[in-house]
């Protein structure tokens, strides 16, 4: 029997970042390595200030990183500086965030929020409000397609925003708190969600969460302390 | 799909009263440039109404307009024998206040001879004074129609025809009567008053005076040496019709047109101040939803279209609705507005320039912030 080896979509190594120099200098991030693999699921833990914001950020090439490598989708972004002018378009097509707040633009109506990112991507604009429409009809809110986020509940909102992340279908999803405004039984369902993209589209989801009721649903539960991970806490 | 049509449409009622707002501020610029035009217009349509080439005032003045000139009656026989001129007549200029049936109106009235230049010769309505006595041409701001009846001194005149913007440098509308009627009217005094006189032993006063003669050369003749050869008797000054406007223009309504002009300077600062905060404050608000427009890597592009565009359709709606208000009410406003399409233009232009600086602030800013503050809370 061959063990299915699946690839690693996010790999980090030994990223540093800090802010600031001198007295005032904060080490956000100290030499942390890590893996996360197409289908996996993975969770960041640790108090709050110990990095799992920037870290996300550093994965989702918002933040520069002050040293290290990263590579994504088996691309090398990172060594010691970004190796793409055009992160922008890294983004577009690889990675989806998904916030604490739904982040949606109120301007645009539910299907017009996803149809965006597509037609950012180049897609027509017919094609890119059907393809959004199926999304939401994905994720059971295809009966909101025309409403403004203002008139869409929490857990609706959250699953537009879901759909946006999932619409130029990234390998990466990045998710800051992604059931904090959301009850119990709506993160369930969230998670459920998270779970099932990442099997179905070979994707690999990085949560950040301090919600304990989800934390066995993860795969892997990377805990950070004073922005290193912390190898002795349970996994 | 065009966000900024998209943003603009879910704030529709705050976008429509923003520019409602600035089209009243454009709307009162293009009304400070239409007075500026209509200030200079005003001023020469009465120099220009007898079409006449030639000014003919009281020596070392530049009147009748700029100052007051006196010359005596016959001034201009003397005048029409000069060679080269072609015809000439006497004419008088002054502001009486009279009574109506609707209150008092102040009056800019000029006497002319019957049959010599100085007629105004562009009436719109009714026809020329043709008796010698008690007929009146009138401008149409007197709101005064043929057949009307008015009272000027001690006398009733007809209104018989009217022109349109014969107004003086003060705005007062101007009617027109026979030289004999606006003598009487200037110079002859009440009954009473002349029997006073009469008692102190004073000459009865000439009455034959005039405030300036106007003349027409022949075909080829150059007015120029026709007004050189006036001056050369020593008690009168000439101006050809040029130097006539020239006066006017530039002293007589100076003082008025520079402050109408410096007015419009400030307010054109003050508009453009306005829009810049608008267009910086529309961006500001939108901060947030351009860093997740970056986040999820919208292209500058598409962000500076956003802003730009916006700002160019609020200058540019705001202009339009602006120039048709100022169209709509613009014969509403005591002093003649005259907006021609190179102010509207001007101005065109300069909002479109401030809009462009204004959205460049904004469109800094919006490259800056950092896709990082959409994250999170
Ligand atoms: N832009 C920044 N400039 C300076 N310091 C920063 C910046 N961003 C984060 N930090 C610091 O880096 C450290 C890690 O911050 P980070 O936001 O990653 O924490 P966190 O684990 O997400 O915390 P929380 O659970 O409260 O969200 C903190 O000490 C924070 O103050
Ligand atoms: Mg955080």
């Amino acid at each position: 029997m061959t063990e299915h080896i699946r690839d690693a979509i996010v790999e980090v190594e030994r990223i540093a970042k800090h802010f600031g120099s001198g007295e005032t200098r904060v080490d956000a991030l100290r030499e942390v390595s890590l893996k996360v693999h197409a289908g996996e699921v993975v969770a960041m833990l640790g108090p709050s200030g110990s990095g799992k914001t920037t870290l996300l950020n550093v994965v989702g090439c918002i933040v520069e990183p002050s040293s290290g490598r990263m590579r994504l989708d088996g691309e090398t972004v990172y060594d010691g500086r970004w190796l793409r002018s055009d992160l922008r378009r890294l983004r577009l097509d690889k990675i989806g965030f998904i916030f604490q707040f739904h982040n949606l633009l109120p301007f645009l109506d539910a299907t017009d929020n996803v149809a965006l990112v597509l037609e950012l991507a180049g897609v027509g604009r017919t094609a890119a409000r059907r393809r959004a429409l199926e999304l939401l009809d994905y994720l059971e809110v295809a009966n909101r397609r025309g409403a403004m986020p203002a008139k869409l509940s929490g857990g609706e909102a959250q699953r537009v925003a879901i759909a946006r992340a999932l619409a130029n279908s990234p390998r990466i999803i990045l998710a800051d708190e992604p059931t904090a405004a959301l009850d119990s039984a709506r993160a369930a369902i969230v998670m459920d969600l998270l779970r099932k993209l990442a099997t179905e589209r070979d994707a690999c989801i990085v949560a950040v969460t301090h919600d304990e009721k989800i934390f066995d649903r993860f795969d892997h539960l990377f805990h950070l302390r004073d922005g290193a991970l912390d190898p002795g806490a349970p996994s | 799909m065009n966000l900024a049509w998209r943003d603009v449409r879910h704030n529709l009622l705050r976008f429509v009263l923003t520019c409602f707002g600035l089209s009243l501020l454009m709307g009162v610029v293009l009304s400070m440039m239409g007075i500026y035009n209509g200030l200079v217009a005003d001023a020469l349509t009465i120099v220009r109404a007898p079409a006449v080439d030639l000014w003919v005032v009281e020596d070392g003045t530049r009147g009748p307009f700029a100052e007051s000139s006196r010359i005596p009656g016959d001034t201009r026989a003397a005048v029409s024998r000069l060679h080269g001129v072609g015809s000439a007549g006497s004419v008088t200029y002054q502001t009486v206040e009279a009574a109506t049936g609707l209150g008092k109106l102040r009056l800019y009235v000029v006497g002319y001879e019957l049959g010599r230049p100085g007629a105004p010769e562009d009436l719109v309505a009714g026809r020329p004074i043709a008796r010698a006595h008690f007929e009146m041409v009138a401008d149409v701001r007197t709101g005064l129609e043929p057949g009307d009846r008015i009272r000027l001194g001690r006398d009733d005149f007809t209104v018989v025809g009217l022109v349109a913007n014969h107004v003086n440098s003060g705005g007062d509308p101007a009617v027109y009567i026979t030289l004999g009627d606006a003598q009487t009217l200037q110079f002859e005094l009440a009954p009473p008053a002349m029997r006073v006189q009469r008692q102190r032993g004073a000459a009865a006063s000439d009455t034959d005076t005039i405030n300036a003669v106007v003349a027409r050369v022949k075909p080829d003749i150059d007015p120029s040496s026709v007004a050189e050869a006036v001056r050369r008797w020593k008690h009168f000054a000439a101006m050809t019709q040029i130097e006539q406007e020239t006066i006017l223009t530039r002293s007589v309504v100076d003082r008025a047109r520079r402050q109408i002009g410096l007015f419009m300077g400030i307010l054109l600062a003050v508009s453009a101040v306005v829009i810049a905060l608008i267009i910086y404050t529309m961006t500001m608000e939108k901060l947030k939803q351009i860093a997740t427009l970056k986040l999820i890597g919208a292209p500058d592009r598409t962000i500076v279209g956003l802003i730009v565009q916006q700002a160019l359709a609020l200058g540019g709606i705001g202009w339009a609705i602006g120039l048709v208000l100022l169209m709509a009410v613009k014969d509403h406003f005591p002093r003649r507005v005259v907006l021609e399409p190179e102010n509207a233009l001007a101005l065109a232009g300069i909002i479109l320039v401030v809009c462009l600086l204004s959205s460049a602030l904004g469109v800094r800013a919006a490259l800056e912030v950092d896709p990082a503050t959409a994250l999170g809370g």
